[in-house]
């Protein structure tokens, strides 16, 4: 079809601007008239929301440079010198350092405990045929449709009985236990579609069972692993409900419930331009990791949802 | 394959399923048990009473209240989130203007851009999200009353968060706005997978764009729309309503319990007034309602499944 079209004279593609200017002159003028209406109107729009988007957190960055008389005077104002101070007091004084470092402990020993554990119980879910195997997997998947906070009143008595409140490893473990049922839900499906002739002719050559699955299972399912790590990193960052019950001593805090501190706390020290670094601090990090690994970011999060 | 399996199935489920029991499955069954004592949370005493927590539940007023505003919460949030990302995607998707020779659709130009910024919050946690709007929406000195300032509006400065006709709406709109791009990326997905040709024969057909999108674009949608439906109600009836409650309105449930969800409700009775049983109560009362709407949505959507 392409090939026998005739090239147009103008490349619509040079048209950048969203009038009819780049319209190719060829087309019959109601076409291009409606054609011509939608385009400007869904760009509109979108740039609308677009703008909608980006104003606050550009906002953000801008405040947090700003001095606290100029964000109390004159918020939309561009700040008259970057205050590079705001940055380095809640980096220290705040303990945003102290706060990003618990948050690096937590959620790295709960991603690998999360990944380890839930590939586990998965493969064993997918791959065997054992009395029982529906209802541990129904009894998994269930978990992603309760409310956790009916949970969290005996849980905060369990963890407490058990000598792991207001601990790093407590913490951990309790984070582990909330993201397997997403993370067996999406694994079991993805080890059923993985063909099961290599995972046999291993088990013939003489392979137990599991180095079957950690040299040769694991390996071939990790598109998977990446797409689910990528979802259970982002809501282990920014989980708030079970810190916020579980770990209620400051100096263990993560860096989420010590964004909130900071601002309960700036309500009497009134130190705002410290606050708007603090988020700024620990707002960038994230969304710039989110544009290297754009792809997979979206992948990983979309997946569940397409399932 | 059968040397050895159950020892190794054991051996692989053990501690992913003891790790689960103890900490998801066992507190679950315990808080319905304690939804019939009388337990305070602080002491280990407690005693059986029957119902008495639910009948006191039923007086409660404020419990009244949030249960309202949870309902708002889920059946509103999901509506407006799913209806604004359904209408930006099919504009991203197809509101491109038809080049000559190319497809009878197309995407706008920048579709990737707008793709990467809408995404933007998702990746965010909600409490950044809150309290950047907690800020923003401050009466004397945040960015919207000065915004209106600047526009020639200063004769609308609303209270926002501490005025209680407002403030939940305010709430509200932080969880739409932080959510509709995580559903314009996946719609934006699902259309993309649709075929062209089918388009083709609609426009043929004399059918204009609003038309294809109700008749075309969404039936073949509806499976994405109904999971996201589903996922997002879970969502605004827990974790994200709670995180969004507690951090942006005063007391923390807003002027006269405005703002009050029945998740803060259970965190503030457990875990504030030492009412551990009664807000197990509470708990299972929002168990019983994010059951109920999941079926809802599922029940209401359910249509032949299409194939294409």
């Amino acid at each position: 079809m392409k090939t026998t079209e005739p090239p147009a004279p103008v490349p619509a593609e040079s048209g950048v601007t969203v009038t009819k200017a780049g319209v190719p002159a060829g087309a019959p003028p109601e076409e291009r008239k409606a054609g011509g209406v939608l385009n400007v109107f869904s760009h509109g729009i979108l740039v609308i929301w677009a703008i909608m988007v980006a104003l606050p957190l550009v906002w953000a960055v801008m405040t947090s440079f700003k001095d606290d008389a100029a964000i109390f005077g004159s918020p939309w104002s561009l700040p008259d010198e970057l205050h590079f101070e705001n940055w380095s007091r809640a980096w220290t004084q705040a303990h945003m350092g102290d706060y990003f470092l618990n948050t690096v402990l937590v959620v790295g020993g709960s991603l690998v405990g999360t990944l380890v554990l839930g590939s586990m119980a998965a493969y064993v879910l997918a791959r065997f045929e054992f009395p029982g195997n529906r209802f541990i997997y129904y009894l998994f998947i269930g978990g992603m449709s309760f409310p956790i906070m009916l949970a969290l009143v005996p849980l905060f008595y369990v963890v407490n009985n058990m000598g792991l409140l207001n601990t790093i490893h407590g913490l951990i473990l309790v984070y582990i236990a909330y993201s397997l049922p997403f993370t067996v839900f999406f694994l079991t499906a993805f080890f059923r579609t993985l063909p099961g002739s290599v995972a046999e002719a291993a088990f013939v050559d003489g392979a137990s069972h599991s180095r079957t699955f950690f040299q040769i299972m694991l390996p071939m399912a990790r598109p998977g692993l990446i797409s689910v790590g990528i979802f259970n990193f982002l809501g282990q960052w920014n989980q708030y409900m079970l810190p916020t019950v579980l770990n209620t001593d400051e100096d263990k805090h993560v860096l989420t419930q010590g964004l909130v501190q900071l601002a309960v706390s700036q309500g009497y020290k009134g130190d705002w331009s410290g606050l708007f670094a603090g988020l700024v601090m620990a707002m960038l990090p994230v969304l710039a990791a989110y544009i290297v690994f754009q792809r997979q970011v979206v992948q990983g999060l979309t997946a569940g949802a397409l399932k | 394959m059968q040397h050895g399996k159950y020892r190794f199935i054991v051996g692989f489920l053990a501690v992913p399923l003891g790790l689960y029991a103890l900490f998801v499955v066992w507190p679950f069954v315990q808080s319905i048990y304690y939804s019939f004592t009388d337990w305070t949370g602080l002491s280990p005493d407690f005693e059986m009473v029957g119902f008495a927590n639910y009948a006191r539940m039923l007086d409660d007023e404020i419990f009244w209240k949030s249960l309202r505003h949870s309902l708002l919460f889920a059946l509103l949030v999901p509506v407006v989130t799913i209806g604004l990302a359904l209408f930006l995607s099919f504009m991203i998707n197809v509101g491109g203007r038809r080049r000559r020779g190319g497809p009878v659709v197309s995407g706008v130009r920048g579709s990737a851009f707008y793709k990467i910024v809408y995404f933007f919050p998702q990746v965010l946690s909600i409490v950044i999200v809150a309290l950047l709007f907690a800020f923003a929406y401050n009466p004397d000195s945040g960015a919207i009353n000065s915004l209106l300032r600047a526009v020639g509006l200063g004769g609308v400065q609303p209270l926002w968060l501490g005025d209680p006709d407002l403030a939940l709406w305010a709430v509200m709109a932080v969880i739409v706005w932080s959510t509709v791009g995580f559903f314009v990326v996946l719609f934006s997905a699902g259309m993309a997978s649709i075929p062209l040709d089918l388009y083709e024969a609609a426009l043929l057909d004399g059918a204009n764009r609003i038309t294809t999108f109700f008749r075309l674009t969404l039936p073949l949608l509806w499976d994405t729309v109904q999971s996201g439906w589903v996922y997002m109600g879970i969502l605004a009836l827990g974790a994200e309503s709670f995180a969004v409650v507690h951090i942006m309105t005063t007391g923390p449930g807003g002027p006269d319990y405005s703002t009050t969800v029945m998740v803060l409700y259970v965190y503030q009775k457990a875990f504030r007034d030492g009412q551990a049983a009664y807000a197990t109560t509470i708990g299972v009362a929002l168990l019983l309602v994010t059951l109920a709407f999941a079926a809802l949505v599922m029940k209401l959507g359910r249509r032949e499944r299409l194939e294409y």
